[in-house]
C-alpha cells in the first residue's frame, strides 16, 4: 500500500511502487484530466505539480511522490487556474484539446514564478509541450493574458 | 470522353452522391434515442434527430459528426442556433450515436471526412432548426390564439406583442405538432450568430478543466486494459511467445492470440504493458522483411522511368516540348508519414450475446458497426457506439479497415472481458496507416510568355482509395484520383493542348490509409514547387507569374493577391530572409500563404511569420476559421521541416516524438490570417492549408539561399557553409 495526497486528499492505493504517478492518478484514482501521450516525457500532457514543481507523470515512479504533494488540473490552486482558464477560454485556444491541461499545468508554473514573462520566458518554460493541432500562438496570448489578469488581480 | 481520374475534391462528392443515391436529408428521430429519452424526461421536444429541446429550457444539439479539433461542436451547433433563434449560452451539444438518422448527406453512411462537414450540412442543420423554430411558434400561437405570422422569436422565446414564452414551455403543445414538410430559412442578413466574430468553441471549458471525456478516459466497471503487440506491416505472422512470463506480472489477467497479433489484459495500464514487454514475440515478416526505405526509393524511381496508367493523354507532349523556348525537368520526393495524433488509439468494447457497445473516438461509425457486427455475428443495429471526444485524428481515426475499433472487438469476443485497448506512441507511430511515399516527376515545355505549353507528368506511390468504400467513385480505369489530387485538375494544366499525367501505382505491403488532406498533402507541394520553379525559369516574380496562370481564377487570384497585399510581398528584407508564396485550392476553398524565412549557419530553417489569405465561402465561424488556419500551419511545418518514416529490414524506424519530431512552441511563426469575404457556399477547413505550407517554406528557402529543396522533409539545408 502507498499512502499519497492528491490535490489536497488523501489516498492509500495498492500499486507497485514503479508504477508512474499518471497511471495511478488516471487508472486507479480515476482523475483523468492528466493525458497519456508519449511516455517518454516527450510532450507534457501529463505534466502535474509535484510539491510545487512541474513533472512528466508518465515516467516518474510513484514511489517518488510517496510524503509529498500531488496536484493535477482537477485541483490546481484558483490563484493560477482562475487566470490561466480564462485566458484560455478568452483566446479560445483548444482544438482537438487533448494537451491543453498539459498545457495549463506547465504554464502553472511559469505564471507563479513570473508575473509578466517574454515570448523568450514562455518559449523556455513551454517548448517541453507538443500541441499536435499546432495551438501554439494561441497558448503564447493565453499565457500573456493569463499574467495580466493574475497582475491585476494581486 | 472524360480522362480517367479527372476529377476534383468537388466533383467526387458530386460522384459520391449519385453512387449512395443521392443528397440524404433524414428527420426521422431513431427509436433508440426515443426510447432513452422517454426513460429519463417526461418532457421533451423532439423535432427531429438533430435537437431535443427540455421543459427546463435546454436546447441539446445533436452532432452527426465527430469532434477532433476541427471545430463542428460549436460551427454545427451555430447553424441550428441561429434558424431556432435559441439563446446561444444555454445550448448543450453531445455527439449522435451511431445511427441510419445520422449518415453523411453524401457518403451514406455516419462519417467525418473531407473536410466535408459544414460543406454537406450547411442545409441540413439549418433547416433543423428552422422546423423547430416553425412548431415553437405554431404552439404558442395556438395557445394566444393569434396567427403564428404575429409571432417572432428571440433568444429562446416566443413573442407577440406584449406575450412571451419561453420554449421550454411549448415543448409538450410543440411535441404535439405535425412537422412541416419545409420551412424557409432566414434570410442571411438578419443572421445574428453565423459568421460572427465572438462566438466561442462550446467545447474549450470542459477541455480547458480537464473534464472532457476522450476515448482514453473511458471507464467502465470491471473493464481490463489490453495492450497488443503487433506489427505494423502485413503478411507478418508470430513465430512464439512466452505467454508464462507475460501472466507473471502482477496485475496481469490473460493472454490472448487475436488475428492482428497477441494482446495481455491486464488490470491497468502499467500491468499491461509490463505484461507485453514479458511476452518478448518473436515474428516472421514474410515478404515484408525486404522493406527498405533505400529501396522503396530505387523502386519509386524505377517505376517513374518504366511509365504508368494514363491519367490524361492529349496531344504531342514531346515534340511540343522539343520545341520549347523553355524546358523544365523535376523531380519530388515526399516520405511515409503518420498522423501521430495526440491521443493515442484506444476504443472500449463491452460485448454480451444481444449486443456489442463501443466506446471511442473515431470518423468512421457506420464503418465501425459493419466490423463489429462481422466479427461478432451481430446484426449492425445491436451494435452501438458512443463517440467521445477525439484527441486529434488527422485522418488516423478515418480509416477504411476500422483497423483499431475492429481490433478490440475481437479482443472482447475471444476473453468475453470488457476491454479498453491502449496504444502506446509506439504503437501509434509504428501502427500504420501512414500517408504513401509518392514521387512526382514533370517535364514541362513553357512559352515566351512563360506558360506551360506541353506537360509531362509520372506519379508513383500507394493507392489510399483501393479497397475502401469510395473506391468505385475515386479509382477511373486504375487511376486513383486522389494520387494526384488536385493536378490534372489545376486550372491552367487543363488547359494545356499536349499534355500526358501517368500514375503507376504499386502495391506494397505498407498499411497506407488517410491523412491530413489525403492527396493534396504531397500534390500541392509537387505543384507548387515546380510553378515556383517555372517562375524563376522565365525569370518572373513568382507572385506576378502565379497571376498569369491563375486569371481565370477569381477566387484563387483573389487570394493570392491578398497574401501578397498582406505579407508586403516584394518589400526589402534583412539579409538572409527570403519569402515563398504557395496558392492552391483544397476541399472547396482557396489558401495562400506566404511564408518568411532565413536559414541559419548550421543548416536549420526559422520560420519568422507566415501570412495566410483563405476564401472558404462563408466563414460560419471566422475565429475557426482562423484556428484552423493557424494549426495547419503548424501541422504543415512540422512535415515539411521534420516528419518521416522509414523502414529498416521490414520495421518501422521511428518510436516517438524523439525520432519523429512535432513542431514546438519555439518553433511556430507568427501566423496573420485574412478571410475574404464571401457568401459563396461554405467549402472545408481542416484540410484547406497543410498542403500549402510545404511548398510556401521551400519556396521561402529558395528565395533565401538560393537552394531548391525537392525531397521532403527539409531537416536541414545544406548551405555548404555548415
Amino acid at each position: 500500500m502507498i499512502q499519497l495526497t492528491v490535490n489536497g486528499k488523501q489516498y492509500e492505493v495498492d500499486v507497485l511502487p514503479d508504477m508512474p504517478i499518471l497511471w495511478v492518478i488516471r487508472d486507479k484514482l480515476k482523475l483523468t484530466g492528466t493525458k497519456f501521450g508519449c511516455g517518454a516525457a516527450q510532450c507534457g500532457a501529463c505534466t502535474v505539480h509535484l510539491d510545487g514543481q512541474g513533472i512528466r507523470s508518465c515516467i516518474s515512479p510513484v514511489s517518488r511522490a510517496v510524503g509529498k504533494e500531488i496536484v493535477t488540473i482537477e485541483g490546481l490552486q484558483p490563484s493560477l487556474s482562475k487566470p490561466l482558464m480564462e485566458a484560455w477560454t478568452e483566446i479560445d485556444v483548444p482544438q482537438c484539446g487533448y494537451c491543453q491541461t498539459g498545457q495549463i499545468m506547465a504554464a502553472a508554473i511559469l505564471l507563479r514564478e513570473n508575473n509578466d514573462p517574454s515570448d523568450q520566458d514562455i518559449d523556455n518554460a513551454m517548448s517541453g509541450n507538443i500541441c499536435r493541432c499546432g495551438t501554439y500562438q494561441r497558448i503564447r496570448k493565453a499565457i500573456h493574458l493569463a499574467a495580466e489578469l493574475k497582475r491585476s488581480a494581486t | 470522353m472524360k480522362p480517367s481520374g479527372s476529377i476534383s475534391r468537388r466533383q467526387f462528392i458530386r460522384s459520391t452522391a449519385l453512387t449512395t443515391g443521392g443528397l440524404i436529408i433524414a428527420f426521422h428521430v431513431p427509436a433508440g434515442i426515443r426510447k432513452a429519452a422517454a426513460l429519463t424526461e417526461t418532457s421533451l421536444f423532439m423535432p427531429n434527430a438533430f435537437l431535443r429541446i427540455g421543459a427546463d429550457d435546454s436546447v441539446k444539439v445533436l452532432l452527426s459528426h465527430c469532434e477532433m479539433g476541427q471545430g463542428i461542436w460549436t460551427s454545427l451547433s451555430m447553424l441550428i442556433a441561429e434558424e431556432l433563434d435559441a439563446d446561444w449560452h444555454k445550448l448543450q451539444v453531445e455527439h449522435a450515436p451511431a445511427d441510419t438518422a445520422y449518415y453523411h448527406t453524401i457518403y451514406a453512411t455516419q462519417r467525418t471526412g473531407g473536410s466535408s462537414s459544414l460543406y454537406s450540412e450547411f442545409d441540413r442543420y439549418r433547416k433543423a432548426g428552422a422546423t423547430a423554430r416553425h412548431l415553437l411558434v405554431q404552439a404558442a400561437a395556438n395557445r394566444w390564439k393569434v396567427n403564428s405570422n404575429e409571432c417572432r422569436t428571440e433568444n429562446g422565446y416566443v413573442i407577440s406583442g406584449d406575450k412571451n414564452v419561453r420554449y421550454g414551455e411549448l415543448v409538450q403543445e410543440a411535441s404535439a405538432l405535425p412537422a412541416p414538410a419545409d420551412v424557409p430559412l432566414k434570410d442571411p442578413a438578419s443572421w445574428k450568430i453565423i459568421g460572427k466574430e465572438k462566438i466561442k468553441k462550446l467545447d474549450s471549458p470542459e477541455k480547458i478543466n480537464g473534464k472532457a471525456v476522450f476515448g482514453m478516459d473511458v471507464h467502465i466497471p470491471g473493464m481490463l486494459t489490453a495492450m497488443v503487440s503487433r506489427v505494423p506491416v502485413s503478411g507478418a505472422r508470430v513465430i512464439r511467445y512466452n505467454e508464462a512470463a507475460a501472466m507473471a506480472v502482477p496485475g496481469v489477467r490473460q493472454v490472448v492470440k487475436i488475428p492482428t497479433g497477441i494482446a495481455v489484459l491486464a488490470d491497468d495500464f502499467w500491468a499491461a504493458k509490463k505484461g507485453r514487454e514479458a511476452l518478448k514475440v518473436q515474428w516472421d515478416l514474410g515478404e515484408a522483411s525486404h522493406l527498405n526505405s533505400d529501396s522503396l526509393l530505387t523502386e519509386l524511381k524505377a517505376r517513374a522511368d518504366k511509365g504508368g496508367t494514363a491519367a490524361t493523354n492529349a496531344g504531342n507532349p514531346d515534340e511540343t516540348f522539343s520545341k520549347s523556348k523553355y524546358k523544365l525537368e523535376a523531380e519530388y520526393y515526399q516520405p511515409f508519414l503518420a498522423q501521430a495524433p495526440m491521443e493515442p488509439l484506444n476504443c472500449t468494447v463491452q460485448l454480451s450475446a444481444d449486443k456489442c457497445e463501443i466506446w471511442t473516438g473515431t470518423q468512421t461509425q457506420t464503418d465501425d458497426q459493419r466490423a463489429a457486427a462481422q466479427i461478432t455475428g451481430l446484426p449492425i443495429n445491436k451494435v452501438f457506439i458512443t463517440t467521445c471526444f477525439l484527441g486529434g485524428s488527422f485522418g488516423r481515426r478515418n480509416i477504411t479497415r476500422s483497423d483499431f475499433v475492429r481490433e478490440a472487438v475481437e479482443i472482447a469476443k475471444a476473453t468475453g472481458k470488457v476491454v479498453k485497448t491502449v496504444w502506446t506512441r509506439e504503437d501509434d507511430i509504428q501502427g500504420g496507416m501512414y500517408r504513401p511515399a509518392f514521387l512526382h516527376r514533370f517535364k514541362v515545355g513553357l512559352d515566351a510568355s512563360g506558360m506551360p505549353v506541353s506537360w509531362k507528368q509520372i506519379s508513383v506511390g500507394q493507392s489510399v482509395m483501393t479497397g475502401g468504400p469510395f473506391e468505385k467513385v475515386a479509382v477511373i480505369n486504375g487511376v486513383d484520383m486522389f494520387s494526384i489530387e488536385g493536378m490534372q485538375t489545376a486550372p491552367f494544366v487543363k488547359k494545356i493542348k499536349d499534355q500526358k499525367i501517368e500514375l503507376n501505382t504499386p502495391t506494397w505491403p505498407v498499411l497506407i490509409d488517410n491523412w491530413r488532406a489525403v492527396g493534396l498533402s504531397h500534390t500541392i507541394f509537387a505543384m507548387e514547387s515546380l510553378i515556383d520553379e517555372m517562375a524563376y525559369a522565365v525569370k518572373k516574380d513568382p507572385v506576378a507569374y502565379r497571376r498569369m496562370l491563375y486569371k481565370d481564377v477569381p477566387r484563387l487570384l483573389g487570394v493570392l493577391n491578398l497574401a501578397a497585399e498582406k505579407s508586403n510581398w516584394g518589400s526589402p528584407l534583412p539579409k538572409g530572409r527570403g519569402r515563398g508564396i504557395a496558392a492552391y485550392e483544397a476541399v472547396a476553398s482557396y489558401v495562400a500563404l506566404v511564408a518568411e524565412v532565413s536559414v541559419l549557419k548550421d543548416g536549420s530553417v526559422k520560420v519568422h511569420k507566415v501570412t495566410c489569405a483563405v476564401d472558404c465561402g462563408l466563414a460560419i465561424h471566422p475565429d475557426g476559421v482562423v484556428a484552423q488556419m493557424e494549426g495547419s500551419i503548424g501541422y504543415g511545418l512540422s512535415t515539411a521541416l521534420y516528419s518521416e518514416i522509414t523502414f529498416k529490414n521490414g520495421q518501422v524506424q521511428q518510436k516517438n516524438f524523439y525520432n519523429y519530431p512535432i513542431l514546438r512552441i519555439h518553433e511556430m511563426p507568427e501566423v496573420n490570417t485574412f478571410i475574404v469575404p464571401s457568401n459563396e457556399k461554405p467549402g472545408g477547413i481542416g484540410e484547406a492549408s497543410v498542403g500549402q505550407m510545404m511548398p510556401a517554406l521551400t519556396n521561402a528557402i529558395f528565395a533565401a539561399t538560393g537552394k531548391r529543396i525537392r525531397n521532403l522533409p527539409i531537416k536541414k539545408v545544406n548551405t555548404g557553409t555548415a
